[in-house]
């Protein structure tokens, strides 16, 4: 019988597409043709200086910028056409807090009723454990450290069980011991529910530990990509942190 | 694949859970903030009692005279408007003081979802200030507002609720557009509609240029309709409110055009993020 080619399956579908991404006001280009796909199951680290277009990459990715050309799917779709698409994805970053006045527990089930988790009391009770806040769960955010709050918030990006889970510097305000501490419970999650994460960071020590690609990106562009090993053997660096700094001094790039 | 993961969520996303979503964040603020039923409760009651004994004055000086009766009644059904439009815009705000903007943004829910979210909680807030202040005007200045106007009041009060929760959607597009610079709108601009309402005066009493832009205020013919029947005993306001229902369309389809060009501006221009910082 003649092989007969199969229509590509959702699980053959990379879980996000970006595809010459660029973004730009007036005459500033903030993000040049970015293009590179996450499969299921990866964790992509994106790293560079600041103001080069990490974050405004993610919030394209999300929605909440438009893109001036180029296009994002996820699972398939576009969420700059097709809010369902952010179905799939979870979503933390510094720069965002939860309601102060409302609890954790609260906090997490209005989240829980935005995306739609019909078994949301299970589920945030689950969640809590395993991040290991349940102690917190009925403590008003306000009261929280920011390792505590940090906790919290990807917490509530874990809540509709994502596909997708975006991490736009998610320990850039915690000291190396609650930093290592949510690396290791998002690494556990991530590995038990069968996440891809797609994270940005300036700290090399993360990426090493949780990527096993990584983008850099310097004046909006990809400007090296590829795995740490890779990375080290083109740029004869021993560290991620060599990498970045012959990337950010706009030395050779190969 | 999942390995030994917990509970899974079980996900049935739909409109009604992200408007409910909405309403919860906001009954968990009421909850927990003193401020907000001193808000809810406190102007109303005040306001009551002012414009009450002044009522109660202007009756002891003319004893015939209804339009003591008439200003608390306009003034009940002001307060019905003004909070409408309050819930809406400082629903938005809530969300922008407390930086959780961008997280809401980031769920799939749809801007209409999410003004009609922060419309219901209104409906709620906007009731309990109404009652409030109805019970105070009958018990303490014998002034029974639903019995004054009867049967009329419902679709009176329902075409000033429009007005109100349009002037809220699009006094929010502005602060939206604008930025958190612009969050005084979301107290000035009710009170900009008030001179060309006639709330507490016939329209008559406006000078040539503002009558003709009341016209065009939905709330204008709604006050006047309502100050017939309790100053004049006329009968069922139909002329009036059928131009306040088709006026308060224009300005619902409006509101909801400037709230989506809105959107479409901040995310084109990455202005959403600012709401972040």
């Amino acid at each position: 019988m003649a092989d007969v080619e199969q229509p590509p399956t959702l699980e053959d579908l990379p879980v996000l597409q970006v595809d010459g991404l660029t973004k730009r006001y007036d005459d500033l280009t903030v993000v040049d043709r970015v293009t590179f796909a996450v499969r299921a199951g990866q964790t992509i680290g994106i790293l560079g200086p600041n103001g080069a277009g990490k974050t405004t990459t993610i919030h394209m990715i999300l929605g909440l910028v438009t893109p001036t050309a180029g296009s994002v799917r996820i699972l398939g779709r576009a969420p700059h056409h097709d809010r369902g698409a952010l179905e799939q994805v979870g979503f933390t970053a510094t720069y965002v807090s939860l309601p102060q006045t409302l609890t954790v527990r609260e906090n997490l089930r209005v989240f829980a009723r935005m995306y739609g988790v019909r078994n949301a009391e299970d589920r945030i009770t689950d969640l809590v454990e395993r991040l290991e806040i349940t102690h917190l769960a009925d403590r008003p955010t306000r009261h929280l450290s920011s390792g505590q709050a940090t906790m919290a918030h990807v917490a509530k990006s874990l809540l509709a069980s994502p596909r997708l889970l975006l991490l736009d510097e998610p320990t850039a305000s915690l000291d190396p011991h609650a930093a290592d501490r949510a690396r290791r419970q998002i690494r556990r999650i991530a590995a038990e529910e069968g996440l891809t994460l797609l994270l940005t960071s300036h700290n090399m020590k993360e990426v090493e530990e949780m990527c096993e690609r990584t983008l850099f990106m310097r004046d909006g562009s990809i400007a090296a990509e590829g795995t740490p090993a890779e990375l080290y053997e083109r740029f004869g660096a021993s560290g991620l942190e060599e990498v970045f700094l012959t990337i950010a001094r706009n030395e050779e790039v190969v | 694949m999942a390995v030994g993961a917990g509970v899974r969520a079980d996900v049935r996303p739909s409109s009604w859970g992200r408007i409910s979503g909405v309403m919860l964040r906001q009954m968990y603020l009421y909850k927990r903030t003193l401020h907000r039923w001193l808000e809810a409760v406190y102007w109303p009651v005040l306001d009551i009692t002012l414009w009450g004994l002044l009522s109660r004055y202007i009756a002891d000086t003319d004893p015939s005279s209804r339009i003591g009766f008439g200003l608390l009644g306009a003034l009940i059904s002001w307060d019905i408007l003004f909070r409408a439009q309050q819930s809406v815009s400082v629903g938005f705000l809530e969300d922008m003081w407390s930086r959780n903007v961008l997280n809401v943004w980031s769920t799939p829910i749809r801007a209409w979802e999410y003004v009609g979210g922060t419309v219901l909680v209104g409906i709620v807030r906007v009731a309990l200030g109404a009652v409030i202040a109805i019970t105070i005007a009958g018990v303490a200045f014998g002034f029974n507002f639903v019995v004054e106007v009867g049967l009329p009041l419902a679709p009176c009060l329902f075409a000033l609720l429009l007005m109100g929760w349009s002037v809220g959607i699009a006094t929010t597009a502005a602060i939206l557009r604008l930025g958190q610079g612009a969050e005084e709108l979301a107290w000035a601009l009710g009170f900009l509609f008030q001179p060309f309402s006639a709330v507490f005066y016939p329209v008559d009493v406006l000078p040539a240029w503002m009558r003709g832009i009341a016209f065009f205020v939905p709330a204008s013919h709604v006050f006047e309709g309502m100050r017939g029947i309790v100053l004049r005993d006329a009968g069922f306001p139909a002329r009036e409110l059928a131009w306040a229902f088709a006026i308060d369309l224009l300005y619902i389809a409006g509101a909801a055009w400037l709230f989506s060009w809105s959107l479409r501006q901040v995310r084109q221009r990455g202005l959403l993020s600012r709401f972040g910082e």
